[in-house]
């Protein structure tokens, strides 16, 4: 089959690679009609994520069809159209009937959970495509996949539903909700979400569909705060504003009685501790560059809540600790439990409560991924969100 | 090596979590050659007699410890073991059941004149706040050829400690999924 593999940092090339077969009784195989390019893929791309060997295949956001399915009693049935969440998680463990998926505790191979459990005190879940701290499973970025414990995961879509509509089921889209759940929005209550890509995007629909009074969302990309506005956010362009200063105005001096970090690790901004950062992170004293995550801590409210959906992998340097503890401030972050809030999801889609098309920007054929990647990374404003279509043969000129 | 001495420990946690662990302490039937005592927990989401009856028919044991090449089962209390050690080689020796409880507990130790002198129990303890049953493993051994067969086995990734925690993990997937994750590509060149 076809299929996006990793070659190094900034070097992704679709490769010809044996197809997936059934290893293991819950399996089972989808045919992979449409596949999305994560902000968290970059990560990866940047090689910012350590774990990743050569060949690897990426993608964590598809869906598809069963076309095979293992030896044990599945639900599913080939033919039927299934959205597959990016975590895997086995359904049986402690974690997992706590509804807390991405903290499963069996789907990380025995070999490859050493190392989160070396770095994070215990062994994380896997994912599909995230280098071999999360398990080293292939990921969807391909023609066909292999999807374990695929009786806990998938979630059937019905056949007249458009793939663009439901895809973001995967990831994105119960990571935007996820984050806004995590803010514990009371009636009156004005969210600040920092960051505008597709998960900021959809914590901001998210925390209004959660009965947020207000929210405001800060970027520096023209299109992505209009897609932001256009939700019903009033919008703050952080190169232009002082972001604080302008959060406290906005709430009469209060401060915002939530904020969600929806940058993470990658975060811009040419301020002094962001620098010191840098150097840090190239000298190998720190991992992480926390600047927006300081400037959350720091504009929330006293008694305020902070939800951190934005990915971070290691340590970090001057964590505003004081503000955190004087404050009282209250912390929720973690991967998604994509499986605890896809049927919620999907019923609000198909209500047409909920529209999440408004986000993509582009459709590629699967031979265009490289360029897809490309142009995510490097034009941020125009590319919001790659879609993939295996097969599809759209042409996209060079 | 001379068992250690030092003051009554007042912690509550397991003798393996002790910096300086002693087997002895630990409720093992250790001989003087086994100073290595490691130990490690899961909490495994099945009932505990279940979990003791496939650990009690040794056969099963093969098939989530990694490192075994084979076991023979002799009689209701003796078996013999080959297990794969550092470079192709391989060590075998006889195991004596010594303590067998239902549902709850098994103890083992290698039979006298083994290369290799080990003892170990496995507990299986039903949590007392609904979260399935605690499992405990304590082994004691006598690392082969001393530190230096040690750093020989952690270079082939066959060291005891590492091996024993991956062995429960493939323990835990099986009993808790049916199956053991494995996420191995497809062979390029089979």
């Amino acid at each position: 089959m076809r299929a996006l593999t990793w070659q190094g940092k900034h070097d992704v090339r679709v490769e010809t690679v044996p197809d997936p077969e059934i290893l293991n009784p819950r399996d089972v195989i989808i045919r992979i009609t449409s596949t999305a390019i994560c902000g968290s893929d970059l990560h990866l791309y940047d090689h910012t994520i350590p774990g990743m060997k050569d060949g690897d295949i990426l993608g964590h956001e598809f869906m598809g069809e069963v076309v095979e399915t293992g030896s044990s009693d599945h639900k599913l049935k080939v033919g039927e159209r299934v959205v597959v969440p990016f975590v895997i998680a086995c359904g049986g463990c402690f974690f997992c009937k706590k509804q807390q998926f991405a903290a499963c505790d069996n789907s990380n191979p025995a070999e490859t959970a050493d190392a989160s459990e070396i770095a994070y005190g215990y062994p994380m879940a896997a994912a599909f495509g995230y280098s071999h701290l999360t398990g080293g499973y292939a990921g969807g970025q391909a023609e066909y996949a292999r999807v374990p414990f695929a009786d806990v995961g998938p979630i059937v879509v019905p056949d007249g539903i458009d793939d663009d509509k439901v895809l973001f089921l995967s990831d994105i889209l119960p990571t935007g909700w996820m984050a806004a759940v995590n803010c514990d929005i009371e009636p009156g209550d004005t969210v600040a979400v920092w960051g505008c890509g597709p998960v900021g995007l959809f914590a901001v629909q998210s925390a209004l569909l959660l009965g947020a009074h207000r929210v405001i969302a800060i970027d520096h990309h023209p299109r992505r705060l209009q897609l932001a506005r256009n939700l019903g956010a009033e919008i703050i362009d952080f190169e232009q504003v002082q972001v604080r200063e302008a959060l406290a105005e906005m709430t009469g001096g209060i401060g915002p009685d939530a904020c969600i970090d929806a940058v993470g690790m990658e975060s811009h901004g040419f301020t002094p501790d962001n620098l010191l950062d840098h150097v840090k992170v190239k000298t190998f004293m720190a991992t992480d560059r926390v600047h927006a995550l300081r400037q959350v801590i720091l504009a929330t409210r006293k008694g305020g809540r902070v939800s951190i959906p934005g990915v971070y992998g290691g340590v970090a340097d001057k964590f505003p600790i004081g503000a955190l503890m004087e404050k009282g401030l209250t912390i929720k972050s973690g991967q998604t439990h994509v499986q605890k809030f896809m049927p919620q999801l999907l019923q609000m889609i198909l209500d047409d409560k909920l529209d999440t098309t408004f986000l993509i920007s582009h459709r590629l054929d699967l031979e265009d991924a490289a360029l897809g990647y490309k142009n995510f990374k490097e034009k941020q404003n125009e590319y919001t969100k790659v879609v993939l279509k295996p097969g599809s043969g759209i042409q996209t000129r060079h | 090596m001379a068992r250690r001495t030092r003051p009554d420990p007042i912690s509550d946690s397991p003798e393996s979590t002790a910096k300086d662990p002693n087997p002895a302490a630990a409720g093992l039937m250790a001989s003087e050659d086994e100073d290595t005592l490691i130990g490690r927990t899961v909490t495994i989401n099945r009932p505990a007699r279940e979990l003791y009856e496939f650990w009690r028919d040794l056969r099963n044991l093969p098939l989530f410890m990694e490192n075994i090449e084979s076991i023979t089962v002799i009689d209701a209390r003796r078996s013999h073991w080959k297990v794969k050690g550092p470079a192709d080689s391989s060590v075998e020796w006889d195991s004596l059941i010594t303590e067998d409880i239902p549902g709850e507990l098994i103890a083992w130790e290698s039979a006298e004149g083994t290369s290799v002198p080990n003892s170990g129990r496995i507990e299986f303890r039903a949590s007392d706040n609904g979260r399935g049953t605690v499992v405990t493993a304590t082994i004691a051994y006598d690392p082969p050829a001393g530190a230096l067969g040690k750093m020989f086995a952690k270079m082939f990734q066959r060291e005891p400690k590492i091996q024993a925690r991956r062995d429960l993990r493939r323990f835990k997937q099986l009993m808790e999924t049916g199956e053991i994750s494995t996420s191995a590509p497809v062979e390029v060149f089979p």
